[in-house]
């Protein structure tokens, strides 16, 4: 996983709420065997119409070449529906390293914490601060500080991370190698377990 | 200390907890699919290891199967090449695959249950957002993402921060016509689809205590479609019966112990959840959803939103796109539309009980003209279950097609797809824009509404037809 410490960038925003996996990566592109090739897919019935890439929705923000960045700022309950790791994965093979939202659905963001992209929850209010913003306008996130800031005004909010999240994603490190580091524990624990079952 | 059931199974589970971070939290079972799991595998095969314990993991192929002719090579390329991945690495790691053409196969959060491998007080996980089925054994079971089933996989934990708990009390007597799908459906109206976020639920109440095993699942399923990170209900004798002599089910020397142990199983008194909601189960009529997410539903007779009334902006400009999208007007009655398509499968409702409701309705009528009927048995057991009581020959009676178990058209990753602009009445579990097949318009609802429907080829109140 890509380290993530601070980004400034301009941002797509996608102020539709709701937002759900089967819209990010629909169920067709989830034959995939391997994690590569997914951001072509995103959003992928919203962006062409008849599945054709000859045929771009110009009414789509993705084809829309002024929002450009890798900060994608959508409206509330972002990647509910299916716990599809593919939406994370559709969503950083694109180039989108942070989501913006006032809500997240719980899986979504698990998922997209594990990769490397950084789901950040802001007040309703200054997230509509945010649409209000100028496609030329830059955001900068600074994970150390937990802060997302709209650098033409300034106006900031701080943002809630867990510790354990935001130490893995400062420094690109990998749940596995912890579970991996922690395994006499596990060890120890399911005799333990089949101890007190034989009580 | 009063415990919650989710307490109670969640402190039993924690191997350590990180400070300032989540929990590791051990998995009793892991259930997989061919989806879900291929980067898993691929993950854990790079590191030079294989699965830490393979015995606790149960595989079935369910999500891109077809669903007739399963004994011929699937046709399309990529679901052949994921299937087939699933079978090795299946193989190389050890693992019990139920695959195509065994006689356990079947959707994954159908065969658990039935094969009694779900049981009361277990973690269970599998790469599905529906694994919140298996909480109606009184068990903590949640969807992971692959990233997830690697890290189980690898150490037979996963980490999860500890969620807020929220308790669904539902009293009183349903109403006829009334089932468990409606119960899902008018909750998940009432509180949104992110109305759970952030919970785990537990369903509790005289009305819960009253269903089957396989209401009681149906329930559960749907948990995800408020953003509920599981749901569960406490075990009883209900449970304790419906799990014993099946397959994998604790056997004789080991029985009386296991229920003694499952029988403290429950919510203390006094326990405190983060919140709590009650409600009357005389309130709740047969269901239908009109709009592209599950917590978009009305009562059968009810009628879409005016719009104009609608004051947060946001929900207004919500509800114009769903109802454009599904071709529908606002302040509009359901009842009466015309419908192309009915589907009864899923892993909400794909079980015997489920056909039983839908064949007492239908039986000695025929489909409507104008409509096409898919029935799909949730598992190769339901299946011979179904054969065996004789359903099929009235479902063929009716004119419905029945085909092999698999996920099938709820969300149409094989080619059991709903053409763009028509109409599905489907008792799945998820009604987004696409679902179903591009431009399908489904509607959700329980099996006595679906197969209502099948008959007259419109939205129906079932009531009218009891």
């Amino acid at each position: 996983m890509k380290a993530l410490t601070t980004i400034t960038s301009t941002f797509v925003p996608l102020p539709i709420e709701n937002v759900d996996t089967d819209q990010i990566i629909p169920a067709r592109f989830l034959k995939a065997t391997t994690k590569d090739g997914f951001g072509k897919n995103l959003f992928r019935d919203w962006r062409y119409l008849n599945d054709d890439e000859k045929q771009p929705k110009k009414d789509f923000v993705l084809n829309q070449p002024q929002y450009r960045g890798e900060i994608l700022v959508a409206g509330k309950n972002f990647g509910c529906g299916s716990s599809r790791e593919h939406a994370a994965w559709s969503l950083l093979d694109y180039g989108f390293r942070c989501v913006v939202s006032s809500f997240f659905a719980d899986i979504f963001k698990n998922n997209a914490l594990n990769n490397g992209v950084l789901p950040i929850t802001v007040s309703d209010a200054f997230l509509q601060k945010i649409f209000q913003q100028g496609n030329q306008s830059t955001l900068t996130v600074n994970l150390q500080q937990q802060t997302l800031t709209i650098d033409a005004t300034g106006e900031n909010e701080r943002f809630d991370i867990n510790d354990y999240k935001k130490t893995c994603m400062l420094n690109g490190y990998d749940d596995i190698d912890y579970l991996l580091s922690i395994k006499d524990d596990i060890e120890a624990f399911e005799i333990q377990q089949t101890q007190s079952l034989q009580l | 200390m009063a415990k919650t059931l989710f307490e109670k199974i969640w402190d039993k589970h924690v191997v350590k907890t990180i400070n300032g971070g989540p929990s590791v939290l051990y998995i009793d079972k892991h259930f997989i699919h061919e989806v879900t799991s291929p980067q898993a595998f691929k993950g854990i095969e790079k590191r030079g290891s294989t699965v830490f314990r393979p015995h606790q993991v149960v595989a079935t192929a369910d999500h891109n199967v077809p669903t007739i002719n399963q004994h011929l090579p699937i046709k399309d390329e990529l679901s052949r090449i994921q299937v087939q991945q699933l079978i090795e690495n299946c193989k190389n790691h050890n693992i019990e695959l139920y695959g195509l053409g065994h006689p356990f196969q079947g959707i994954v959060h159908v065969i658990g249950p039935e094969l009694g491998i779900t049981q009361p007080g277990m973690t269970i996980v599998c790469g599905d957002s529906h694994t919140s089925t298996h909480g109606a054994f009184g068990a903590i079971a949640f969807g992971i993402g692959t990233s997830e089933v690697e890290m189980v996989f690898a150490s037979q934990c996963v980490l999860q921060s500890k969620p807020k708990l929220m308790r669904i009390n539902i009293e009183g007597e349903l109403s006829s016509g009334v089932v468990s799908k409606d119960i899902i459906l008018y909750i998940i109206a009432q509180i949104s689809a992110s109305g759970a976020t952030g919970y785990f639920v537990e369903y509790a109440g005289s009305a819960i205590r009253k269903l089957s095993m396989e209401a009681r699942m149906t329930i559960c399923n749907m948990s995800i479609e408020m953003g509920a990170r599981g749901g569960m209900i406490a075990p009883d004798e209900t449970t304790f019966t419906y799990i014993k002599g099946r397959q994998f089910a604790p056997g004789n020397g080991q029985w009386d112990r296991k229920v003694a142990e499952w029988k403290t199983m429950y919510s203390d008194e006094g326990a405190v959840f983060d919140k709590e909601i009650d409600i009357n189960a005389a309130d709740i009529e047969p269901m239908i959803t009109y709009g592209t997410n599950p917590g978009l539903g009305i009562t059968i007779n009810g009628s879409t939103p005016i719009t104009d009334t609608i004051m947060d902006e946001g929900e207004r400009k919500n509800i114009i796109k769903a109802l454009q999208y599904m071709g529908l007007q606002p302040g509009k009655q359901l009842l009466g539309m015309p419908v192309q398509h009915v589907f009864i499968g899923s892993c909400t409702n794909s079980r015997i009980e489920d056909l039983r409701l839908v064949a007492s309705l239908i039986k000695g009528k025929h489909k409507n003209a104008n409509v096409q009927v898919m029935i799909v048995p949730g598992s190769q057991q339901v299946a011979k279950q179904v054969k065996a009581e004789g359903l099929d020959k009235i479902f063929a009676e009716a004119g419905f097609e029945i085909r092999q178990a698999g996920c099938s058209a709820c969300l149409g990753m094989n080619e059991d797809k709903i053409p763009a602009g028509e109409y599905c009445i489907s008792t799945s579990n998820r009604n987004f824009e696409g679902r179903q097949g591009a431009g399908a318009r489904t509607l959700l609802a329980s099996p006595l509404t679906a197969a209502a429907a099948a008959i007259t080829g419109v939205v129906t109140d079932v009531r009218e037809l009891m």
